[in-house]
Formats: C-alpha cells, sequence, structure tokens
C-alpha cells in the first residue's frame, strides 16, 4: 500500500516533466526565429551595400566613355566631357585626410596623456564630459565653424589671395578638431588597460611621471592607440558635410592645401544635391565612389580589429 | 628587456630629467587646453552670427503708415485694416480674408502681414555680435552713411517666432518649423525600424546564439558596419529604397500618394535609411547593457521552471532597459545630427508646408542648415548659426535625459 501511494505520486510528476521537456514550444520557437532575423538583417545590410553599390559600379564601367585604365591614369574628373580620372578626387581626400591626422594625433595622444597620467580626479571629471560634447556635435557644425572661422583665420594669417574661399586646408583643420575627441576616448580607454603595478614598478625604479608614461605605459598600450588611429583614419576619409560645405565645389587636381578641391565623399554629397536622374552617368559614378569608400574603410576597420586582437598586451 | 638590465643605463640627471619632465607636461596640459578652446571657439563662432545688429530697409517706410500722427507700432485694428487695404490690391487683401477672415484675426496677426506684404523689410547688411558690442556707435554712424532709409536694430536670429515660424526664401520670416517636423518624422520611422530590430539582434547575439561561424561573422558585421561612413548609408537608400521600393515609399501601394512627391525621397525613405545606419550603434550598446545583467538572475528564473523566453522577457530585459534606453538615446542623437545621407536620399531644397505623412517631402533641421550656409548671403549664414542652436539644444537635451536615465535607473550587483 505504502509503496504503491509513493509509486503513484512519484509517477505523476517525472510524467509532467517529461511532457513539459517533450512538447514543442512553437511560441518560443518563433521568438526564436524572430530573433534571429533581426541579428540577420545585419548581414543583409552588408550584402545590400555589396550587391546594389557594385550593380551600379559595373553598368559604370560598362558605359562605352568609361574604361577602368583611363580612370586610374587620367587626372581630370569631369563626368560630361567623358573624363573620369579618379585622381582629383583621390588626391584632395588625401589632403584633408592627412592634414586632419597630423592635428589628431599628436593633440589626441597629449590630451589622452594628459587625462590618463596626470589629470587628477575632479579634472578629469570635468574635462572628459566636454570631449563627449565635442564628440556629440553634429558634422554639419563642424562645416559652419571650418567656413565661418577656421577659413577666415587662415586668410587673415597667410593673406588672402593665397587662401582661397574654399580651401582643404580649413577643413582638414577642423576635421582635426572633430577627430580629436574619439582618438582621445579611445586611447585614454587603451592607456587606463594598463595596470598600475606596472607604473608603480617604474616609479619604484625612481623614473619621472614622464618617463614612465612615455617608456611604459604608452608601449604597453600600443595596440590600442594604433586602432585608434587607423578608426580616426577611417572616419577622416569618409567625413562628408565639412569638406561638403569649406574644401570646395569642383574637382581640382591640386596639392596646395589652401586651394578648393573636391574629396570622394564632397563630390558625391554635390552630385546628389540636385534632383539626380536615375541611370545617368552621374547616378552611376556616385555608386563607384560609395563603393571605393566602403572597401577602403571596411579595410582600415578590419586591420585595426586585427590589431587589437593580435597584439593586445593581456595581464593578470 | 634582459639585456637592459644587465647593462643599466642610469641617467642621473635628476634635474634635467625633472624638468623635461614639467616641460612634456606642460605640453600636454596646452593640448588640453586646446581641445577646450576649440570647442569654446566653435559655440562662440555660432553665438557670434546668431546675434547682432541689422540694417533694415523698408520697401514703405513704416512713418508714412502713420495714420492721424499714430504711429503703426500703436494703431488698433481697424487702422491697421485700414492702412492693409490701401497698400495692397483688393485681389490680394480678398485672398488674405479667404484664408481667415480679418475680422478673426488678432492684431498682432495683422502687424505680421502688414510686415511682410506692405514694408517688405530687406535686409542690407548685418553685423556678428562682436561688431555690435564693441562698435556699436561705429556702425550706427555706417548705417546712417550707408542706408539713409534703413532703420537699425538689433536683432536675435534665434527666437520664439524663428522655431514656429514655416520656412521662406525670405530670411527676416524664415524658421524651422518645418525643419524640426521633419527630422521628428524622420526619427520616428528611424525608431520604429532600428529599435525592434536592433534590440532582437543583441538579445539574439546575447541569449540565443551559440559560440559558432555564423554567429561570429554576424558579430564581427555588426562591429564593421558601425564603421562605416554615413554617406555609403544614403547612397544604399538612394538605391533601395527611394528607387528600388518607390512604391512602398512613396505610398502608391496604399493609394495615398502625396501629390507634392512624385517619387520616393519622402520622410518614410530618410527614416529607414537612418534606421540602417543607427542599427548597429543601438545593437553594440543593447549588447552590453543586456551582458550586464548578472547570470544569478537567470539562473534563478530558470531554477522556477521559467522558459528562456519568459527568463529574457521577466528578468533580463527589464534590469537592462535603462543601459537600452541610453544607447538609444544616443543614437537618436545621432541621427538626428546626420546630414550626409539625408542629402544623397534626396532632402527637398524649399518646401514651406510642414510633412504630415509618412509620404510627404521632407527637410530636417542639419539639412536647413547645410542649406543655409552654403548661400553666400550674410544673413543666410546668421539663420544657419540659429539653426545650429536650435540643434545643439535639442541635443543636448536628449543627451542630458540619456545622463539622467543612467544615473537614476543604474543598479550595481
Amino acid at each position: 500500500m505504502e509503496d504503491q501511494k509513493k509509486m503513484s505520486l512519484v509517477s505523476s510528476f517525472p510524467k509532467r516533466t517529461s511532457r513539459l521537456r517533450g512538447r514543442r514550444r512553437v511560441g518560443e520557437t518563433i521568438i526564436q526565429g524572430l530573433l534571429f532575423f533581426s541579428g540577420f538583417v545585419s548581414i543583409f545590410t552588408t550584402l545590400g551595400i555589396v550587391y546594389e553599390l557594385g550593380k551600379e559600379a559595373l553598368l559604370f564601367f560598362r558605359m562605352p566613355e568609361v574604361s577602368i585604365l583611363e580612370s586610374l591614369t587620367n587626372t581630370v574628373w569631369q563626368p560630361h566631357t567623358g573624363n573620369f580620372g579618379i585622381w582629383p578626387l583621390v588626391t584632395a581626400t588625401l589632403m584633408t585626410t592627412v592634414i586632419a591626422m597630423l592635428i589628431a594625433i599628436p593633440l589626441g595622444l597629449a590630451v589622452a596623456i594628459y587625462l590618463s597620467e596626470y589629470a587628477t580626479l575632479k579634472a578629469r571629471s570635468i574635462l572628459k564630459p566636454v570631449l563627449e560634447v565635442l564628440a556629440g556635435v553634429p558634422t554639419i557644425v563642424y562645416g559652419y565653424f571650418a567656413l565661418m572661422f577656421m577659413t577666415p583665420l587662415l586668410r587673415s594669417i597667410f593673406g588672402r589671395d593665397v587662401v582661397e574661399i574654399y580651401n582643404t586646408a580649413s577643413a582638414g583643420l577642423v576635421m582635426g578638431i572633430l577627430i580629436l575627441p574619439l582618438i582621445t576616448s579611445m586611447t585614454e580607454d587603451a592607456l587606463s588597460a594598463v595596470p598600475r603595478s606596472l607604473r608603480e614598478a617604474a616609479y619604484g625604479m625612481g623614473g619621472t611621471r614622464f618617463e614612465v608614461a612615455l617608456q611604459i605605459v604608452l608601449p604597453a598600450a600600443l595596440s590600442g592607440i594604433a586602432a585608434a588611429i587607423i578608426i580616426g583614419l577611417s572616419r577622416a576619409i569618409g567625413e562628408t558635410m565639412i569638406v561638403a560645405v569649406a574644401a570646395g565645389a569642383g574637382p581640382n587636381f591640386t596639392l596646395n592645401p589652401f586651394r578648393g578641391a573636391e574629396t570622394i565623399t564632397g563630390h558625391i554629397v554635390r552630385i546628389s544635391g540636385g534632383d539626380l536622374s536615375y541611370d545617368s552617368i552621374d547616378y552611376n559614378s556616385i555608386f563607384v565612389l560609395g563603393l571605393l569608400l566602403f572597401f577602403i574603410t571596411l579595410t582600415l576597420n578590419v586591420i585595426s580589429q586585427r590589431i587589437v586582437r593580435r597584439f593586445r598586451e593581456v595581464y593578470e | 628587456m634582459k639585456e637592459k638590465l644587465a647593462t643599466p643605463n642610469y641617467n642621473v640627471n635628476i634635474r634635467g630629467r625633472n624638468r623635461s619632465g614639467s616641460i612634456w607636461r606642460l605640453v600636454f596640459q596646452a593640448s588640453t587646453i586646446l581641445g577646450i578652446i576649440a570647442l569654446a571657439a566653435l559655440l562662440l563662432n555660432v553665438m557670434n552670427s546668431a546675434f547682432g545688429y541689422v540694417a533694415l530697409e523698408a520697401r514703405v517706410h513704416p512713418d508714412t503708415l502713420a495714420v492721424d500722427g499714430i504711429a503703426l507700432e500703436d494703431q488698433n485694428k481697424e487702422q491697421l485694416i485700414t492702412v492693409l487695404q490701401a497698400k495692397i490690391s483688393s485681389g490680394a487683401y480678398n485672398k488674405l480674408e479667404k484664408d481667415q477672415p480679418f475680422a478673426k484675426r488678432s492684431t498682432a496677426n495683422i502687424r505680421q502681414v502688414i510686415l511682410e506684404r506692405v514694408l517688405k523689410y530687406d535686409v542690407k547688411q548685418s553685423w556678428s555680435l562682436w561688431e555690435s558690442i564693441t562698435r556699436a556707435a561705429e556702425i550706427k554712424r555706417e548705417a546712417a552713411e550707408k542706408y539713409p532709409g534703413a532703420i537699425l536694430k538689433f536683432n536675435s536670429w534665434l527666437s520664439s517666432d524663428f522655431v514656429a515660424r514655416p520656412q521662406s526664401s525670405v530670411a527676416l520670416s524664415t524658421g524651422v518649423r518645418t525643419a524640426i517636423l521633419g527630422s521628428l518624422w524622420t526619427i520616428l520611422f528611424t525608431l520604429l525600424l532600428a529599435f525592434p530590430l536592433g534590440v532582437g539582434a543583441a538579445i539574439y547575439l546575447e541569449e540565443y546564439a551559440a559560440d559558432n561561424r555564423l554567429n561570429r561573422m554576424i558579430q564581427t558585421n555588426i562591429n564593421n558596419l558601425a564603421g562605416v561612413p554615413s554617406i555609403v548609408y544614403g547612397i544604399l537608400g538612394l538605391a533601395i529604397f527611394v528607387r528600388a521600393l518607390e512604391p512602398l515609399t512613396s505610398g502608391s501601394v496604399f493609394g495615398v500618394v502625396d501629390p507634392t512627391t512624385a517619387n520616393g525621397r519622402t520622410v518614410l525613405a530618410a527614416g529607414l535609411t537612418l534606421g540602417l545606419l543607427v542599427l548597429p550603434i543601438i545593437i553594440i550598446n543593447a549588447q552590453e547593457a543586456i551582458r550586464a545583467v548578472p547570470q544569478s538572475l537567470r539562473q534563478a528564473s530558470y531554477g522556477i521552471g521559467a522558459t528562456k523566453w519568459q527568463t529574457v522577457w521577466s528578468h533580463v530585459l527589464p534590469n537592462a532597459l535603462p543601459g537600452i534606453l541610453t544607447g538609444t538615446i544616443l543614437a537618436i542623437s545621432r541621427a538626428i545630427g546626420e546630414t550626409a545621407p539625408l542629402v544623397v536620399v534626396g532632402a527637398s531644397t524649399a518646401i514651406s508646408f510642414d510633412p504630415s505623412s509618412p509620404f510627404s517631402k521632407f527637410t530636417t533641421l542639419p539639412i536647413q542648415i547645410y542649406q543655409w550656409t552654403s548661400r553666400p548671403q550674410d544673413e543666410f549664414r546668421s539663420l544657419a548659426a540659429a539653426a545650429i542652436l536650435v540643434l545643439l539644444i535639442i541635443l543636448l537635451s536628449l543627451n542630458a535625459s540619456a545622463v539622467l536615465l543612467r544615473n537614476r535607473f543604474s543598479r550595481r550587483y
């Protein structure tokens, strides 16, 4: 009797649990499917970028007046006269980028070192939000700043006949200010990740604060700093509104930073600003340029991730 | 390292080392100050253009509109209507009457109509705030000489009227209402696309995804998408939302085509484009928020027999919500400031009517700033500065609410 009672009690539980396990939960499966789909949308986005941009870019190169070889050797970009030399756009992009990095790398590293190695807690708690504000200002505002502040400043320093109203120098300088907070915050993260014990050991050996920062902390954080610089580079190449407002309209093959020139991104914005008719040369050309930008920035981002993964120093 | 230790190279010149240390410290400090100066210069530069003296010349001098020696500002409603009737054609008067009967209009409204239709102020010259403060007397003399019939007044381009008025081609009576509403409509669709997809993807990657190749690929891909220049999204939006999905984005599928839009360059297309743009940002932020929920909460939930989704829905999400919302607000403020992709998608250059449906033409605040900045006249640059201030105030309040949210609801386990 006693045994039977026990049996019935025991049997009633396992049975239910086994049914629970066996039951197909349709709701759960649907939800999981939906969630997987959301995750997969990002893959669609990438495929969409490669497919759509690639398709139109192919159409561009199939046009009778375009040849790849010519676009790599010609130094004139004028789609309407059949000149598709990509160099004027590339040199302008390079110039703004180089000027921006010349500002952003030294300043960004210096600010990051100051924040992480020198600043008191109170100074940090004021300075970091200031940098965040700087990073959150929309790029069109920087464009306005370049045109209304930097250009007049450059013109008053170097002379009005030397510096044109639209020039790559002012766009590049302001772009440097734009990228500064990005490089600073990534570098500061890398510096802060270096363990305190390393610094203490170096101080114990009699190092000054500067020596410890430069010879101990900086090398230990090098991979993070390199990654920050490459991300900054990629951001500078893809930056649009500053150059669209301040660098000039019209491709110009020049290495003079005080003259106007149009970057890849600036060109895309100007061309698509009007009502662009589908399947025209202009329409297809922005897809070629977009694809070029996509691959340049993708490569830089992948390199930066690789550097972080491969060279990161892991401390216990 | 070992060799270095074996042959120590002590630099005993302590004073020299300290000196170079303090020099470098100054360099680092100066760089930081330079960064702050840059921010200050940016803000001051905008302020400088947004306020200042303007020399206004009226088509009809206001003094000639005085009735029985009563100046325009002091006239009552009836007198104002008589002035208006006398100065504009009866056809124009009847049209205004038809829009809204004069009997029902407020005095301020009629004064505004007189301002726009009769006086037609024209900005002859404008001065910056700095000039207006430092050389006010000089400006007054200069204006009196150059523009004898003009009125000189200190004008704040940023005003409540500026925020409330629709866009117009006249610098003095234009406003940013159209652009603000356009931004809001666009952001609505950005959120509708990006928030559910972003949070869903984050839940999938953090709670469901096994560590296999496909899922690692999705994760890497999201990280890479976050670094793609925004203009590339604009080109993608142009190809997919504006062109390929034109029936959908222009509303012709639903039979509600806006008569003013002939193609897919609509609020909907712009919102979806920005949605794709901020999707990786929302995913990455939501992932971090979900990761911060302690494992013990999940295990406790499983322990009392909850299913996976029940655990996620009732325990993980509520705890991660403040973090997810903070990330979403940051993503929104990114979307509100975006200009380049919307130019490519095809924002309208001049529309004076408010967007009223997903299929309306659109302009947004940054687009408006871009257009005003691109015009050579000083008064439009001042308008751009005023619009920048509006944009910055919106962004600042969004960011402040994100910080408040983070502080209010952040939990420590």
